[in-house]
């Protein structure tokens, strides 16, 4: 309970290190937590530094040197956290590591649910995925259903020889026979609560919170946001 | 964005934004080996063409099939219409069928409008009359969105953008004075006083008369067909008079400043409007034209039926 001590509830620029400050990325309309629900770090930018190192390495010893390897990473943040990956790798095997972006928002199962929004980027490495293991990289995996829709879109793209899953965190209560291959923190969590990922690259900093929010008439999703609850 | 479009001028800046990057992004799906993408399964597209078409009928047609759309091709020729029943009618009867989205083109100006009155999906104006065709002036600043190197969530602030010809009986010309101008482009028309319409001082862009003046400041050059199946009258002396004046051959072409490209929403009278070695030139993005049609009608297509509210 990193910050429970501050009884205004952690205005933006007020909570130390800025644990609930909202990223630039536009969480302005999130109402100020009351004190009782007071955001919990669950990780800090040390934490998450170390589990995608450890991740790093389990998907070399798995994958026996991470030859045929391609990282695709889920927007928004799946994306950094794929380059995070690659980068890590070739810092230990010395030799590039092909990574890039799955957009997946077409093949969502929630789409006439809510108003047409925007696409993300989809790029992938040039090598293609054709033969490749593919690893697809997540923020949070809570659900399921975003990685049923990740691939659905990789069968459109190619046919690879395996797919794995890596997620920074995962907070159970999955609706879909789906698991992760590689995590960094697994979570127990609550319904009502979100678990909201920051990362430098596209919030300014890194931080996994965990957000109490007792509305229970929330619709289940988070979105394009990083908020999964 | 708005349940239809009808006009250019139902789109805000971010909502034309927003259809120029969801584009970007689904331009790729062309460089696949699946073409395909299964957004809108289950949907119908009607297409309702009431004058002929080529590369309009048949890029509605490739998008909606690309995001799994069924599609009804409804050609007048054929049909109930040839034997005298009214749009109405017509209307109420793809109400029936169940269609989730009407393209529609039809000679008269405004009759998309009237239609989206008469039926619950989505009404998406493929060209009515001398009055717009909003998804050509999409497609014609995401052409030159892309060929001058800017990327998604850019606008087209200081391109001079000249639009030459029939602007009185263009559609394309007038969808796209509003389109450019909302995404910050400086439009100038260009063309024989016969040729403007009356209210052309409501337009947002200048108006001159000479295209060898207007063509060294030009970024973009856009080319427009003479419409003779819509000409009553006799515009201009002769064809050959117009081509001297307002088409543009190699020599004009030379003109223009560096980088410059030169655009035609086809079909093109080459010789007239357009002489052939032009637009065969690598200045010319008269077939890139086509291609980025499919992706920015499938953005729309996405963008109006893929949602909640379609659903509704």
């Amino acid at each position: 309970m990193a910050h429970a001590a501050h009884p205004a509830g952690g205005q933006p620029g007020t909570g130390g290190d800025g644990v609930t400050a909202p990223g630039p990325s536009g969480q302005g309309g999130t109402p100020a937590p009351g004190p009782q629900a007071d955001p919990k770090m669950v990780l800090e930018a040390a934490d998450i530094n170390r589990a995608l190192t450890r991740i790093a390495h389990e998907i070399l010893e798995r994958t026996r040197g991470a030859e045929q390897v391609v990282l695709l990473g889920i927007p928004t943040r799946g994306v950094p956290l794929a380059a995070r990956l690659a980068a890590r790798i070739t810092q230990v095997e010395a030799r590039p590591v092909p990574h890039g972006s799955l957009d997946i928002t077409m093949y969502r199962d929630d789409l006439r649910l809510r108003p047409a929004r925007g696409l993300g980027p989809t790029n992938v490495p040039a090598e293609g995925i054709d033969g490749k293991t593919v690893v697809l990289v997540d923020d949070v995996l809570y659900s399921g259903r975003t990685v049923r829709a990740a691939l659905d879109a990789l069968n459109d793209l190619g046919r690879p020889l395996a797919v794995q899953l890596a997620v920074l965190v995962d907070r159970g209560h999955r609706e879909l026979p789906i698991r992760a291959d590689y995590v960094g923190k697994n979570l127990p969590t609550s319904q009502h609560e979100v678990v909201r990922v920051m990362l430098t690259e596209t919030d300014g900093e890194d931080a996994v919170l965990l957000e109490p929010v007792g509305d229970t008439a929330r619709p289940r999703r988070g979105g394009v946001t990083g908020r999964k609850r | 964005m708005n349940r239809h479009l009808i006009s250019a001028a139902d789109l805000s800046k971010q909502d034309a934004l927003l259809v120029l990057d969801t584009a970007e992004e689904l331009a790729q799906v062309a460089d696949r080996p699946i073409k395909k993408l299964p957004t809108l399964r289950g949907r119908t597209v009607v297409n309702l063409f009431f004058e002929d078409s080529t590369r309009t009928r048949i890029s509605f047609e490739a998008a909606a099939k690309r995001l799994s759309a069924d599609v009804i091709n409804f050609a007048v020729k054929g049909s109930s219409v040839a034997k005298g029943e009214s749009l109405k009618d017509t209307a109420l009867t793809l109400e029936a069928m169940g269609a989730d989205a009407v393209v529609v083109r039809h000679s008269a100006s405004g009759a998309p409008q009237r239609l989206a009155g008469w039926v619950r999906g989505s009404v998406i104006n493929a060209g009515d009359g001398a009055h717009e065709h909003p998804t050509q002036a999409l497609l014609d600043a995401f052409t030159i969105r892309r060929r001058f190197g800017r990327g998604s969530g850019e606008a087209l602030d200081g391109l001079r953008v000249t639009i030459v010809g029939d602007v009185l009986h263009s559609r394309v010309a007038r969808s796209n004075v509003w389109m450019l101008h909302l995404l910050g482009a400086d439009v100038a028309l260009v063309a024989p006083p016969t040729l403007l319409p009356i209210a052309i001082d409501d337009w947002p862009c200048s108006v001159s008369y000479d295209l060898d003046a207007a063509l060294p400041k030009s970024d973009v050059v856009m080319m427009l067909r003479i419409q003779q199946e819509r000409m009553n009258a006799a515009y201009f002396p002769s064809v050959r008079e117009y081509s001297r004046r307002y088409g543009l051959d190699s020599a004009r072409l030379r003109q223009l400043p560096e980088g410059a490209i030169v655009m035609h929403p086809g079909p093109m009278n080459r010789g007239v409007e357009i002489a052939a070695e032009v637009a065969d030139s690598p200045r010319s993005t008269i077939v890139e034209q086509v291609a980025n049609g499919v992706s920015v009608r499938m953005a729309v297509l996405y963008l109006l039926l893929g949602g909640l509210e379609a659903a509704q």
